[in-house]
């Protein structure tokens, strides 16, 4: 594929992923971050993201599947958890985490389980898009191209 | 990107002050230690303060910082998350004061409660945001370093 159709499709991919709410403009401002001086910068954080948050739903399954469930260690997981998605701009993510904690507040093991499936779906869905976003981005480092900006969800 | 540094003196912020080279007698870059027990959170808002010029060193939890200023190091900024293991921001930003610290300590948290940011700007905060920082909160918190240096 040429470069500037490369470039047309991270566009495109990039716009969609924020239409759907998947990222926001956190991620436009880590994008903004990464230069000649840290050409992985994106790639870096992202994989950061991803072992915390392989810990971190771990850690929930584990603190959700005992009997008597210590909801105040649950919801410290969770308050990580928002933190880390925040940090990545990963949008869904992070708005599952706050519904995730007004259930913890409450002591709602039902609706915490639910809660948890939910934030591994959203989890799995923007690891996947993500992955796919670098691996076009890596596409077109290696055909000579410059990243192109999404300034309006800057 | 606007570098900032510590000129003859005075702290200067490149673009707006037409720095040219040979007005350069001394320069020190300003130095901040990032304080979060998250390593994404310390890799970007590390990364966020070098791409305005400063050094960056990054520790762990509280004690680590506390740890690093008793070694006889010195930050100009400090950027100190709340909650940690080991040590928390609230006891820390306390134990750097008592120990006579005065750099700008700046509180980053999640928790955007109105009594916890009190609670922790009681402590000796210079200011308290809630995290994770952006390229326009590192400037309003550059901007009050300035006025902190000049």
């Amino acid at each position: 594929m040429e470069v500037d159709q490369l470039q047309r499709s991270f566009l495109e991919y990039s716009r969609l992923l924020f239409h759907e709410g998947f990222l926001d403009g956190q991620f436009s401002q880590l994008q903004l971050l990464q230069d000649e001086s840290n050409p992985d910068f994106v790639l870096e954080v992202v994989s950061l993201f991803f072992e915390d948050s392989e810990r971190l739903l771990n850690d929930l399954t584990i603190a959700l599947d005992q009997q008597n469930v210590d909801f105040k260690k649950l919801d410290a997981h969770v308050h990580q958890f928002k933190g880390s998605s925040s940090s990545i701009g990963a949008q869904r993510v992070k708005n599952v985490c706050i519904a995730f904690r007004n259930l913890c507040d409450e002591q709602n093991a039902e609706g915490c389980l639910r809660c948890l499936q939910q934030v591994k779906q959203e989890y799995l869905l923007v690891k996947t898009k993500l992955e796919a976003l670098l691996r076009l981005e890596q596409q077109i480092v290696a055909a000579g191209g410059a990243i192109p900006m999404l300034n309006e969800f800057c | 990107m606007v570098p900032w540094f510590y000129l003859a003196g005075k702290m200067v912020i490149g673009s707006s002050k037409k720095v040219v080279a040979d007005q350069i007698e001394e320069v020190r870059r300003i130095c901040a230690l990032v304080v979060d027990d998250d390593p994404l959170v310390r890799r970007i808002h590390g990364m966020l303060l070098a791409r305005y010029g400063l050094e960056t060193e990054a520790a762990e939890n509280g004690k680590e910082a506390v740890d690093l200023f008793l070694s006889g190091k010195t930050f100009d900024l400090v950027l100190m998350d709340m909650e940690m293991p080991v040590m928390d921001g609230l006891q820390a930003t306390q134990r750097l004061r008592g120990m006579g610290v005065s750099s700008m300590i700046v509180g980053v948290t999640a928790r955007g409660l109105e009594a916890e940011k009190e609670a922790f700007m009681a402590t000796g905060l210079d200011a308290c945001w809630v995290k994770p920082l952006n390229a326009e909160a590192i400037i309003s918190v550059l901007d009050e370093l300035a006025k902190k240096l000049l």
